[in-house]
């Protein structure tokens, strides 16, 4: 609104409606007390983020040692590691990704570069009913179906995997398709223009120009079912030695070795309580790890399309 | 796989239309592109564009001359750039696109029946209204995705001589042959057009489309692309849709004048001709309004 300035030559008093006046305080009052809102509504949503890693970190410490890291539990009692929850979880996870990652991201291009009409929507459809299924009908699903073939009471790694793969695969997919969509038509257009086939554009020109948003979108996908407890319990089992094959015997994970330790502890508690908090830190710090790790990777590699 | 029976299709076209020497139009000498090949004709009879049920373009006949410049003007929105992507059916990529009516290269008709469209493509180039280098590869191996992308079998040495021909061919040789290894994407605007020509090029097309390639450059760089367009029609037919009549009437040898009536009705050919005769006899009204400037 308009306010008085005195002006040196005239000496008289002139309105200026460029400077906002009194009704400019008020407003000025009301952002800054929007402005402490928000970063107040922030710094409480911060809260527990940072209280739960604090909590983590605090207990899980004191269990860590050179032996939680290098030794498995067979055999000990009140001792030994975490070697074996670590590989096994580290395996579980890999296989579930080399199955997950090309289902995945073909689907994506079929979804975004030869879908039509009622199919696509149809798997459209289908993949977002997929995003919602609960992680411990997905290990239910794995058992059954290994039951089938192997007999009741079958307990193997790679039935672990699949369970996570049908986890993994939906969100492969979404994000997969969102990088996709990012590629520009024009550099597509450019490629059939030179007489390329579709399927080499895809392969030469699209695929490569996404290849830093999928490989960020595979990360990221293994950073959320890294943790997944429920299907794992049902599907690989409860096991003391280390194992590095998949396809033979029971093999342990982080996340079930920490409930292991906790439900049923040994001889001495504490330090049971212990390798259980210091498991959960561990995990916590793979998808740390993965996720700074999908950070760098997009940086480096990221196309930038003008 | 693919690659192998569309080089033998290609093969069997070119030999095709080689004996069909009727359809070639007469002259002497006749045209040839740098490879000895004779540069190609394009006959419209009868074409009808379509996106759906809507009709873009209506009715339109012509034929683009062999080794010489054809603009293609007229307002926003009259058919013209769906008319140029017909010639090299990318009209069908859109979907729900369609075409009716006969273009033949040089009297074969790239809409018949097993005519690969990928073949098409491969002898009717086209360059783009924004520069569209590929953002992944370096500048040589950009000029190189014609061969690499159609699995052309072709040694180091022999690659490097196509890269160094088609840059040294699109003017941008002396800027760029020190960094080859570049990415596409860190030259100016002009650079990546005259790019996407050397890229154009390289595989060694009997026609190039362009579809109003100086509209997003500045003077200088559309002057140095309107020369190179100049020197390119010795090898190849070119035809170039452009907004810009003064550019229409410095760059080309025969103008195509396209109109439409109102706003949803389709686009026509009113007039084609050499340059000269549309830009100072033409001899329809409307032709004479546009060009001298009462609308457009």
């Amino acid at each position: 609104m308009e306010s008085s300035a005195h002006s040196p030559v005239l000496g008289q008093v002139q309105t200026s409606r460029l400077l906002s006046g009194g009704l400019g305080w008020r407003r000025r009052s009301v952002n800054v007390v929007m402005t402490a809102l928000i970063a107040g509504a922030f710094l409480l949503a911060m809260i527990p983020l940072f209280s739960l890693v604090f909590e983590v970190a605090k207990r899980g410490i004191p269990g860590l040692s050179l032996e939680f890291f290098t030794s498995d539990a067979r055999g000990v009692v009140g001792g030994g590691g975490a070697a074996h929850a670590i590989v096994g979880t580290l395996v579980i996870t890999g296989v579930a990704a080399v199955i997950s990652v090309p289902i995945g991201i073909m689907a994506a291009i079929y979804l975004n570069e030869y879908g039509t009409g009622r199919l696509r929507r149809a798997l459209t459809f289908f993949v977002d009913v997929m995003t919602g299924i609960p992680s411990i009908v997905a290990g239910l699903f794995a058992y059954a179906l290994f039951e089938l073939f192997l007999g009741p009471g079958i307990r193997l790694g790679v039935m672990g995997s699949l369970a996570l793969s049908v986890l993994m695969i939906p969100i492969v997919i979404r994000s997969a398709e969102e990088v996709l969509k990012i590629v520009p038509n024009h550099l597509r257009e450019a490629a059939y223009a030179l007489g390329t086939p579709k399927w080499k554009t895809i392969t030469k020109v699209v695929l490569p120009t996404a290849f830093a948003g999928l490989v960020t979108g595979v990360m990221i996908a293994i950073a959320r079912i890294v943790g997944e407890t429920a299907p794992l319990l049902v599907t690989t089992g409860v096991v003391d030695s280390m194992n590095t094959n998949p396809f033979q015997g029971r093999m342990q994970n982080l996340a079930v070795y920490a409930y292991n330790e906790y439900r049923s502890p040994g001889v001495m508690k504490q330090a049971s309580y212990d390798k259980a908090w210091a498991a959960a830190l561990t995990l916590i710090a793979i998808v740390m790890i993965l996720n700074i790790a999908a950070r760098f990777v997009y940086r480096r590699y990221k196309t930038e399309i003008r | 796989m693919l690659g192998a029976a569309t080089k033998r299709k290609t093969a069997e076209e070119r030999q095709g239309r080689m004996s069909d020497s009727s359809a070639v139009t007469a002259t002497s000498t006749g045209p040839v592109t740098a490879a000895g090949r004779p540069a190609k004709t394009i006959e419209a009879r009868g074409v009808n564009l379509f996106y759906g049920d809507f009709q873009a373009v209506e009715d339109v006949s012509m034929t683009v001359e062999p080794n010489k410049v054809t603009a293609l003007i007229g307002s926003s929105g009259c058919g013209k750039t769906t008319f140029l992507r017909s010639l090299n059916r990318m009209h069908e990529l859109t979907p729900g696109a369609s075409v009716k009516g006969e273009i033949t290269l040089d009297g074969e008709d790239i809409y018949g029946a097993g005519v690969d469209p990928v073949a098409v493509r491969r002898l009717v180039g086209m360059v783009f209204q924004q520069p569209n280098p590929f953002p992944t590869m370096s500048i040589y191996d950009n000029v190189a995705a014609g061969l690499n992308l159609n699995a052309t079998k072709v040694s180091k040495v022999q690659k490097d001589a196509v890269v160094e021909r088609s840059l040294r061919g699109a003017h941008l040789w002396e800027e760029v042959k020190d960094r080859l290894d570049k990415p596409g994407g860190g030259l100016s605007g002009g650079q990546q057009q005259r790019l996407c020509i050397a890229r154009a090029i390289a595989v060694e097309p009997e026609v190039l489309l362009m579809d109003e390639p100086c509209s997003a450059l500045d003077p200088v760089a559309t002057l140095a692309i309107e020369d190179l367009i100049g020197e390119l029609k010795s090898r190849y037919t070119i035809v170039i849709v452009t907004h810009n009549m003064q550019q229409a009437a410095r760059a080309s040898d025969v103008t195509a004048f396209f109109n439409i009536e109102a706003t949803g009705k389709p686009g026509r050919l009113v007039e084609a001709g050499p340059t000269e005769e549309i830009f100072t006899k033409p001899t329809k009204q409307e032709t004479e309004d546009y060009v001298s400037g009462r609308f457009g």
